[in-house]
């Protein structure tokens, strides 16, 4: 362990090592430690505002869907209402349909016996008359009786 | 643990260095270096920490030239491990900005951390390998071989790291609080009275001191042992075994630490040096 010129030597190789060290070894890899570090930390921010923003949008659909389920149950509700409606129209109509048939038979009826009735006093007049008129043949002008024949038609 | 060799001799050929100088016959190795004195070159040891500081900034400049911001692969996810493992003690630290601090730890600690772990080699392994280049290649006996390949054993590499230590703590004094600053620290403290002078300058002094020289002598003195007992360990035949895997194990916690406690301190200095107390 002999103090000699080797410690020039190193002295001189530990100073170029650390000028070489400080010239291009540090600066790259602390650029590049650096460089990562603030990419991790982007990273981690822009997954956390995307967290934000999922939530954010879950909520909305989810306010949505609510809306969406809302305004289907009242058009249903609607739907309802409009058909029962339409329900309650027809049997109306149905209903006013049936009377007015009904009546329009009454009337129908009652003119047929009307009818009916006319044709019979005609018939039973003209009977009457015939029957008279056999009768009276033998006594009375027809013609002279006419208003009591007449008078016994209205009768019936 | 060659058996050619005594004990002693094996221990003593283990601990020494590879030596380069050059005298008035030209360049010359080893024995021959034995009166060079001071312009003495271990050219292990140089070589050695010159290759693993190679190695690491090669490895980390590959790294960080191809870094990729997006997903990162395997080994620079490593590189980045150790960045950022460094650069969050310098931050716990040292407050404030500076550009020198962070890169100054890291080479500190992965370089040191990587000739510490030359410790785990086996002790054998190298001058073995440089024994055999030695005799076949250069015809020498490989006896006269010597290699030490942890760098961190070598007290001129300790001490030249704890010098640009030293060197970077004067720096910031002066920088930070002005030469008047700095002698005013050195003068005025612990006792805050012109008497008091001298006796504050030789403590603040033996303070200043006691800082590059214990960053040196801890790590030199840590690694030469753990190296030594391992040397040790390999003279005792079948039993070095089981006790040189617990050793080995024990130096997974002890060879890193020793690094951390390099960095850990020589950031402590360094932010001591650049704030006013």
């Amino acid at each position: 362990m002999n103090f000699n010129a080797t410690f020039i030597g190193q002295l001189i190789a530990f100073a170029v090592f650390v000028v070489f060290c400080m010239k291009y070894v540090w600066p790259p890899l602390m650029a590049a430690i650096e460089e990562r570090q603030k990419k991790i930390a982007d990273g981690l921010e822009a997954s956390e505002r995307a967290e934000k923003d999922l939530e954010l949008a879950q909520a909305k659909a989810t306010e949505q869907l609510k809306d969406a389920k809302a305004q289907a149950a009242e058009i249903i509700e609607q739907a309802k209402k409009r058909a029962n409606q339409l329900v309650d129209e027809e049997t109306q109509k149905g209903h006013a349909e049936r009377e007015k048939i009904i009546a329009s038979g009454y009337t129908e009826i009652e003119a047929e016996r009307n009818r009916a009735k006319e044709d019979l006093r005609k018939q039973v007049a003209a009977l009457a008359v015939a029957g008279a008129e056999q009768i009276l043949q033998r006594e009375i002008d027809a013609n002279a009786q006419n208003d009591i024949v007449e008078k016994l038609v209205a009768e019936l | 643990m060659a058996s050619e060799y005594t004990t002693s001799e094996y221990i003593k050929h283990h601990l020494t260095n590879a030596t380069m100088c050059s005298t008035d016959n030209g360049i010359a190795f080893n024995k021959a270096c034995a009166d060079a004195g001071f312009w003495t070159w271990h050219v292990d040891t140089l070589a050695f920490s010159i290759g693993l500081g190679v190695l690491f900034l090669a490895l980390f400049k590959s790294v960080a030239s191809k870094a990729t911001t997006g997903v990162p692969g395997k080994m620079q996810a490593f590189v980045e491990l150790v960045v950022d493992f460094v650069d969050d003690n310098v931050k716990s630290t040292f407050h404030g900005r500076n550009a020198l601090i962070a890169p100054l730890a890291l080479t500190i600690f992965v370089w040191v951390l990587l000739m510490n772990l030359m410790d785990l080699v086996p002790v054998d392994l190298i001058p073995w390998i440089a024994g055999l280049v030695g005799s076949n290649v250069f015809g020498m006996d490989p006896h006269d071989v010597y290699i030490k390949a942890v760098p961190t054993t070598d007290i001129n590499l300790t001490f030249a790291l704890a010098a640009g230590v030293f060197v970077l703590i004067i720096y910031y004094s002066i920088k930070m609080k002005g030469i008047t600053g700095f002698a005013k620290e050195l003068t005025m403290q612990p006792f805050g009275h012109p008497l008091f002078i001298p006796v504050n300058f030789i403590l603040e002094t033996v303070t200043l001191l006691a800082r590059p020289l214990s960053l040196a002598l801890r790590l030199f003195g840590n690694l030469y042992a753990s190296e030594l007992i391992f040397i040790l360990i390999a003279t005792i035949g079948y039993f070095q075994l089981p006790l040189h895997f617990m050793w080995a194990v024990f130096h997974i916690l002890v060879l890193p630490l020793q690094a951390f406690i390099f960095m850990m301190l020589t950031i402590v200095y360094l932010s001591l040096a650049c704030e006013d107390h």
